[in-house]
């Protein structure tokens, strides 16, 4: 099948991926390798080392170790910090995208929501005003905003809908891989139901990679195909995420899985 | 032979950290082999490993040693050592797995959850949902229900929707976890004659059932895993 040939090789590639403060360990001796389509959730408690660890893989911040590696479109699987600034700025406006938990890091807040998804579109030349305009409404429809709203700003919006329109945002240029941290975090239960089934609709349609950092592992179920536990800066389990979910062998991944509430 | 699954020498114990590291031996020397057509039931007690078996072939529980070869796209691929990736294509064109529960996804029309396996696999919506629109007719799920998500409907509801969507897809193996369990008669009928379409089409098929009558209606071939529990 072709698309098994095409999901051969991975997508991004971390090897004893590491960041110290001084002697301060974030996050140490990372390695795995993602393949296009394929979710990734790593989850930990705060000060696990996951958020510096998203970090790191996206290139925001530089590793005192190790390294990542991303297949550029042409193909080549390339080290992030040996790029160029041309094609770092075609990583961050285009085949990436950033949803942060909190939308206002991740939206304009004072200019319209049709400018926000627009935005993106003109970062990589677009510059037909009622195409932009058309794309960004139908990308408003897709991610459940009334396309009425399209002219008010994301301050007006209920929290839901700004980490939605963050996400139409980040999807309007078609990525190949979303980063995404705690997209959930400081959500009704409600809001955050209506958001994950979203997420997971748009992933499977769109044939996303994503790698999702959070501390809930509902989300990580329902979205994620394969699951790294963190704890202290390292790696201390990985596999299928029902696998260790339903089998946790971690004393630390016991504790996690057995401190749900049941709902 | 061309056995479709073939287990040698299967253990699964669990290690019980938070209980001070208690040992919890749940299955030793498990080898047995299912060929296409055919239907092996399970049967034990309860607590004698079976639905952990179960949960084993589907690469859902680890495997502490031995072999779980399963027959997928031309190959043998042994489930006991599989990366997650291989699991992941097992599981999306080669085992199907019937839980005794439903996991509803929150918001997802009943309709859609089960035509979901067929869509993984690239049929287009309109088609995949007009199976699943025959099937849920066939296991007497209204059709004013489809558009509704499953959480909110009665344990036989739920799990009928679940044998739907476990029943959809052409996939060489299906697990069957206690399909019959809170159905009634006519239901339970329909499922009886699911799986024997299932065996005709050459599924090889692993089931547990506490039924006597589904049992001797269902099985080919009869496992035992006491001998499997009382080694472990």
């Amino acid at each position: 099948m072709a698309e098994q040939t095409l999901d051969d090789q991975p997508l991004l590639v971390a090897e004893n991926l590491g960041k110290t403060y001084g002697r301060l360990i974030a996050c140490r001796d990372v390695s795995f390798a993602l393949y296009p389509g394929e979710v990734l959730a790593v989850v930990g408690e705060s000060g696990s080392g996951k958020s510096t660890l998203l970090q790191l893989l996206s290139a925001q911040l530089a590793p005192t170790a190790g390294s990542v590696s991303y297949r550029m479109r042409d193909g080549v699987l390339r080290d992030l910090s040996a790029l160029g600034e041309a094609e770092r700025r075609f990583l961050f406006r285009t085949d990436w995208g950033f949803v942060h938990q909190d939308p206002a890091q991740g939206l304009r807040m004072a200019v319209s929501a049709g400018a926000n998804v627009g935005e993106r579109l003109m970062a990589v030349g677009w510059n037909h005003y009622g195409r932009i305009r058309d794309t960004a409404s139908s990308w408003l429809e897709r991610v459940e905003i009334d396309t009425d709203r399209i002219d008010d700003a994301p301050r007006t919006y209920s929290g839901g809908m700004r980490q939605r329109l963050q996400i139409a945002r980040n999807l309007v240029t078609e990525p190949r891989l979303v980063f995404m941290d705690e997209p959930t975090g400081g959500l009704d239960v409600s809001v955050q139901a209506r958001l994950l089934d979203l997420m997971r609709n748009l992933v499977s349609e769109l044939g996303l990679a994503a790698i999702v950092v959070t501390h809930d592992l509902a989300v990580a179920r329902l979205l994620s195909h394969r699951v790294m536990v963190m704890k202290g800066g390292r790696v201390i389990e990985t596999g299928l995420t029902d696998q260790v979910l339903d089998d946790p062998r971690e004393p630390y991944t016991q504790l996690l899985v057995s401190s749900i509430l049941p709902a | 032979m061309n056995a479709m699954i073939d287990i040698t020498n299967a253990e699964k114990t669990f290690t019980m950290h938070l209980q001070g590291g208690v040992e919890l031996p749940v299955v030793r020397g498990v080898s047995f082999h299912v060929v296409s057509g055919e239907c092996v039931v399970l049967s034990g007690p309860s607590g004698a490993g079976k639905s952990s078996i179960l949960k084993m072939i589907f690469g859902n529980y680890r495997c502490d040693g031995g072999r779980i070869g399963i027959r997928h796209q031309g190959t043998v691929i042994d489930l006991a050592i599989a990366e997650p990736r291989q699991v992941l294509s097992v599981r999306r064109s080669t085992i199907g797995y019937v839980s005794q529960f439903l996991r509803a996804v929150p918001r997802v029309a009943t309709i859609d959850v089960v035509a979901e396996p067929l869509i993984v696999n690239g049929i287009v919506r309109a088609e995949a949902r007009a199976q699943a629109g025959t099937l849920l007719r066939r296991l007497n799920i209204p059709e004013r229900l489809w558009a509704l998500p499953p959480s909110t409907f009665s344990g036989g509801e739920q799990q009928r929707v679940n044998i739907a969507r476990g029943f959809i897809s052409d996939l060489p193996i299906l697990l069957l976890d206690e399909p019959t369990a809170s159905l009634d008669a006519a239901n339970r009928a329909v499922v009886v004659e699911l799986i024997d379409q299932k065996k005709h089409q050459g599924v090889a098929m692993v089931a547990i059932v506490h039924d006597d009558e589904i049992r001797h209606l269902i099985a080919d071939r009869i496992v035992d895993v006491t001998s499997f529990a009382s080694a472990a």
